[in-house]
């Protein structure tokens, strides 16, 4: 008798599970949600999860709810592949992805080669985060979309910028050794040749991934080579230590870098207390944005605590529910076919568009410094009291660069 | 360069110190008790978060003084309820439930204190400049925590040569079955050492969290150079200990202002040779250093720079 | 029934769980999980061979198999730009070969010590090894790793290993057969001799062997199996980088191997099911699961320091003497405390998580065991403390009553010993 009550249970689950499986679209949310990287990707998962209860709102995807189901790929290409693997079972046809270019490649082939053996079942990439270029170069795909800049729009972006700074004269460029980091650094060498031939280039330094304790020692190399102005793509404790390091030693120098917003940045600097000299490049400064972004922006800080860090999230499932719209269709080939050279008016304003040739988005870029806020200025960072403040706008045709990619077109 | 040298100097001196006083507490507890601690370097971590914590609650001071206590209490506790319940399994066994112990430990502060770093400052009654030499300024806080680790150092030498306890521990580093023998209390002496080698190290971590960053990849990033500390040193010498940890701290700090490659040094035959790695420069690698010098110590002096026991 | 009938129907058991089992759990994400399993068991196997037989503690082991997993990619890339005519279920063979030269090379350096000096020099080598990887980025690839198509090399039979369902067949078949192997090396000269290394190096010096020598072909066996495993692997994700060689991997064999069992020859292979099991699976049930995993495994160290097939082992000769039943009444009495003391850790651990780590953005409620809470409010603080409280104090009550239950069963009666 009781086996009987526990198989009817049993049963009554299922079905139930496979009714709900019929109603919802489901994106796979695979990003690292334990051990060091959880930290990023459990806020990138908050974006995801408030951007779908927003497209349900407003009607979902032809009448279905969109579901977001989280999958922790441990920073891991390998396990990545794992949980792409489920998310693909447990029904989604689209997956998402930001943290880990090395993740983002192992997915952009695995994905490539599911469609390839599973026709009828493909199965769509959206990145929001990994920014190596190759990934939309050589390792281009046509089931993969990239929404964020990738590292050479952003050093364009820098070196733009850095084209109207005459006060720049001796650059130090000091990078991770590892694949992001030696891209910036050869992209910073090559750029500020080409825009600033008059810069001299007094220091160029790979340092080991993570393994610093004490930057101490660069930092007295830095000093030594007289350089007025640092270029770096550090994140995470790198950053954080680098900058301490300078503080300590009395250095006083320009910082631009790609990732001192990132989660912790913020309190680093505030800590170091290098007011408005470190720099960082994005698609969205909340202190200027349009007031319906900054509304936006109310609201998620105030639900969740934590900054709107990634705008182009925003703009990715606004334009995954457009193209949907437009394709009258779930169909993730169709859906793909109409995200292609769409425009679309960006989170942060200006004007945004999907290139067809590589499906890299571009955006207007911003140039941003952190320090303390002016008056009227809405919003500080990790309640540092201190924020960002816009210093430059690049207008996305300015970030065009042309691209290598050669896509296999289904 | 001469600045570089300078500066160099001071902070691969420092980072020895710091160091030493993680390695100190490890080696003797290894001597004693055939415990290799993959924890230690877990203590180191509670230190700083604890010196953290009480910092902003009450002020850094208290905090320099009860951290450590309370660091090494913790120690004791895991000795006496963990530890010693393991030991009749063998070394193995301990050497594994101190490799899990760390893995809880850093997955408990995570929970506790999150995973992005903390803000734990340096006190504003050590926040300046010390000296200022070729226009780079060296902070007074490095200088303070220079001291306590010579101030460590020296109380640890009285410790060891002026006391009883002294006397059996160091007669323990040598030949610890015949103290045993000799009638003396080994378990509480065990628990005890164990209590004082972590909180040296919670010690450590007091003082280096606000120079260094605290957060939860801290003992991570520390332990294994720390094995590589005692071991090159040679197992159970402390002398050993002292200066492999000056040496791993200088050798890493002035490999970093080095530029130069194989390839600089003999051109380009070294690309032909080594491929890549001829273009490779020595800065680039300063973190595996010490484990080239580990593996080649070991291969041509198993025992150790100083030591005398190979288990 | 003998000895090696026995071992023989343990055997085809083993062949026909590997052949039923993608029947049984058919959905995609089960077989590419059991594949990884197949993957593993041959590794931690290969581990075992070091730290169970032979009693070498590494700290490396994945070097081995990550490099070997390199080489395979490389062949299998190699073959397909060259068009070399080798099909796709020799590639395990370019890993075992790759992991024996690696065995060899460095086992050389370190199997001249046993114990801690041992332990050290793999965690060393194991250290420059991963350094090493990021460095030479044309062989390993970099952060990226090297990637690879295995439905491009010469089909066998028709079939071109492109579904995961053919791929969990090769790994099963080279998983039994490695898997026989490994058992078999147990049973020769060799695999006594590393069994008295491990024991008394002394006196097997003494009977006329080099310890150092038995060490080394040990290692060095070990290591080819590793490669196997590393070159399966590769074929699986058809991606190698420098994360499968690194120390994360090297603890990762070493808690299965544990966790496991490192005195049964079977313990490996349910800590290789088990952990690959929990490694994809508990992230999904739990964000604190690293947490679980270093209490399962101070757990297993501290009651269990045989493993979970050493425990099991305990009851062997009670079942074969049919009184395995003397215990049940015993057991069951001490179900119910222990399964309260799971739950209120379980709890406790939630509750913690969600309320430190949590709380700040999603508010206090939550759901354990699919039971709604306010981690605000008191009563499953209350019912936490009650479970772990009854847990130990019952759990103490019966632990006698388990003592005599077993003093009972295993007392001798004269017939079987």
């Amino acid at each position: 008798m009781r086996n009987l009550t526990l198989g009817v249970c049993v049963a009554a689950l299922l079905t139930a599970g496979a009714a709900r499986a019929e109603d919802t679209v489901k994106l796979g949310y695979i990003d690292p949600l334990s051990g060091g990287g959880a930290s990023i990707g459990e806020v990138g998962l908050k974006h995801f999860q408030w951007l779908a209860d927003q497209i349900n709102a407003s009607g979902g995807l032809m009448g279905k709810k969109l579901e977001i189901l989280p999958f922790d790929d441990k920073v891991n290409p390998q396990e990545a592949v794992v949980q792409a693997r489920k998310a693909i079972d447990a029904g989604a046809r689209f997956i998402t992805q930001g943290n880990g270019s090395s993740v983002a490649s192992a997915l952009i082939d695995f994905v490539q080669k599911f469609n390839d053996r599973n026709p009828g079942k493909e199965t769509l990439y959206f990145n929001y985060a990994a920014v190596d270029t190759s990934l939309t170069n050589a390792k281009c795909s046509f089931w993969h979309f990239r929404w964020d800049a990738n590292s050479t729009i952003k050093m364009a972006a820098i070196t733009n910028y850095l084209k109207t700074q005459p006060s720049v004269k001796k650059v130090y460029i000091i990078n991770q050794d590892y694949s992001f980091g030696q891209e910036v650094k050869k992209l910073a060498n090559e750029m500020l040749k080409a825009k600033r031939p008059d810069v001299q280039i007094v220091g160029d330094e790979l340092h080991p991934l993570l393994k610093v304790t004490d930057f101490a020692p660069y930092i007295a190399k830095i000093k030594a080579s007289g350089a007025d102005t640092v270029i770096t793509g550090n994140w995470g404790q790198d950053m954080a230590l680098l900058l301490k390091a300078a503080a300590d030693a009395g250095l006083q120098v320009k910082w631009y870098t790609y990732y001192a917003g990132g989660a912790g940045g913020p309190t680093a600097i505030k800590q170091t207390g290098l007011d408005h000299k470190v720099f960082d490049v994005v698609e969205g400064n909340p202190n200027s944005a349009p007031p319906d972004a900054q509304k936006t922006e109310e609201e998620f800080r105030a639900k969740f605590n934590v900054t709107l860090w990634y705008p182009r999230a925003v703009n990715e499932m606004r334009m995954f529910q457009k193209a949907v719209t437009e394709a009258k269709s779930l169909d993730p080939k169709a859906v793909a076919l109409k995200l292609e050279d769409m425009k679309v008016k960006t989170f942060d304003g200006g004007e945004g568009w999907m290139r067809k040739e590589d499906h890299q988005f571009h955006q207007d870029m911003y140039i941003r410094s952190f320090g303390a806020l002016p008056k009227g200025a809405k919003f500080d960072e990790e309640k540092t009291g201190w924020g960002w403040t816009e210093v430059a706008k690049v207008a996305a045709k300015d970030t065009v660069v042309p691209t290598t990619c050669k896509m296999e077109r289904p | 360069m001469l600045e570089i040298i300078t500066f160099s100097t001071l902070n691969g001196v420092l980072y020895g110190m710091l160091l030493f006083m993680m390695a100190s507490g490890l080696t003797l507890i290894f001597s004693m008790m055939g415990v290799l601690n993959f924890a230690h370097a877990s203590f180191y971590m509670i230190g700083a978060y604890f010196g953290f914590e009480i910092s902003r609650r009450i002020g850094f001071w208290p905090g320099f003084v009860v951290a450590p206590l309370l660091v090494g209490g913790v120690g004791a506790l895991i000795e006496r309820f963990g530890l010693r319940r393991v030991h009749g399994y063998g070394h193995v066994a301990e050497l594994l439930f101190t490799f899990g112990l760390a893995f809880v430990i850093e997955e408990l502060v995570n929970m506790f204190w999150g995973r992005l770093p903390v803000d734990y400052r340096v006190p504003p009654s050590l926040d300046f400049v010390a000296f200022k030499l070729f226009d780079t300024t060296y902070p007074a806080y490095r200088m303070f925590m220079l001291a306590t680790a010579v101030a460590m150092f020296v109380f640890l030498i009285l410790i060891l040569k002026r006391t009883r306890v002294g006397l059996i521990i160091q007669a323990a580093l040598t030949h610890p079955n015949m103290v045993a023998m000799l009638g003396h209390d080994v378990p509480t002496v065990f628990m005890l050492v164990f209590g004082v080698g972590a909180a040296l190290a919670g010690l450590a971590g007091v003082i280096a969290g606000p120079a260094l960053v605290t957060q939860p990849s801290m003992a991570g990033l520390l332990g294994p150079i720390l094995f590589v500390v005692i071991v090159v040193g040679g197992l159970g010498s402390l002398t050993g200990a002292f200066l492999a940890s000056l040496l791993i701290g200088l050798v890493q700090t002035f490999a970093v202002a080095i530029n130069g490659s194989l390839f600089d040094l003999i051109g380009p035959t070294a690309t032909t040779i080594f491929g890549e790695l001829g273009s490779v420069t020595v800065a680039q690698i300063a973190p595996i250093l010490p484990y080239l010098l580990l593996v080649v110590v070991l291969i041509v002096r198993p025992t150790g720079l100083f030591g005398n026991r190979e288990t | 029934m003998t000895g090696a009938s026995r071992t023989l129907l343990a055997f085809a058991a083993f062949a026909v769980i590997l052949a039923i089992a993608p029947m049984v759990f058919a959905s995609g994400t089960s077989v590419t999980m059991m594949s990884v399993m197949g993957v593993m068991i041959i590794f931690a196997l290969s581990y075992n061979m070091l730290l169970g037989e032979t009693g070498l503690l590494s700290f490396g082991h994945a070097v081995y198999y990550g490099l070997a997993g390199f080489f395979a990619a490389h062949a299998m890339n190699l073959a397909r730009q060259q068009g070399l005519p080798v099909p796709l279920p020799v590639i395990p063979l370019v890993g075992g070969v790759a992991g024996l030269f690696f065995g060899v090379l460095f086992g050389a350096v370190s199997t001249r010590r046993a114990g801690t000096v041992f332990a050290m020099i793999t965690l060393g080598l194991g250290e420059l090894v991963s350094a090493f990887a990021l460095l030479m980025r044309t062989f390993f690839g970099g952060e990226d790793g090297i990637s690879t198509n295995r439905a491009k090399l010469l089909p066998v039979f028709g079939y071109k290993f492109g579904p995961q369902i053919q791929i969990y067949y090769l790994i099963a078949i080279w998983c039994f057969v490695c898997v026989a192997l490994m058992y078999a090396i147990t049973r020769t000269p060799l695999g006594r001799m590393c069994n008295a290394v491990r024991d008394n190096p002394e006196r097997a010096e003494f009977v006329g062997y080099s310890a150092q020598r038995v060490r080394f072909i040990a290692f060095s066996l070990s290591a080819t199996f590793a490669g196997v495993a590393g070159a399966l692997s590769a074929i699986n994700f058809e991606l190698m980088n420098s994360h499968a060689a690194g120390a994360g991997q090297s603890g990762a064999v070493l808690l299965m191997t544990y966790v496991g069992g490192v005195g049964q020859f079977i313990g490996p292979i349910i800590g290789a099911v088990l952990i690959t099991f929990l490694q994809t699976s508990l992230s999904d049930v739990t964000k604190a699961w690293m947490l679980y995993f270093g209490l399962l495994f101070i757990g297993v160290v501290l009651f269990a320091p045989g493993g979970i097939s050493g425990w099991l082992a305990l009851h062997a000769p009670l079942v074969r003497g049919g009184r395995i039943f003397r215990l049940a009444p015993a057991y069951a009495l001490a179900a119910l405390p222990f399964a309260a003391l799971f739950v209120g850790m379980v709890l406790l651990i939630e509750l913690s998580y969600h309320m430190l780590v949590d709380a700040a953005s999603e508010g206090t409620k939550t759901s354990v065991f699919h039971i709604a809470m306010d981690g605000a409010s008191a009563p499953p603080w209350i019912a936490t403390v009650v479970l772990l409280v009854g847990g130990v104090l019952g759990l103490r009550a019966v632990w006698p009553k388990i003592g005599d239950a077993w003093a009972a069963a295993t007392e001798p009666t004269g017939g079987e010993a």
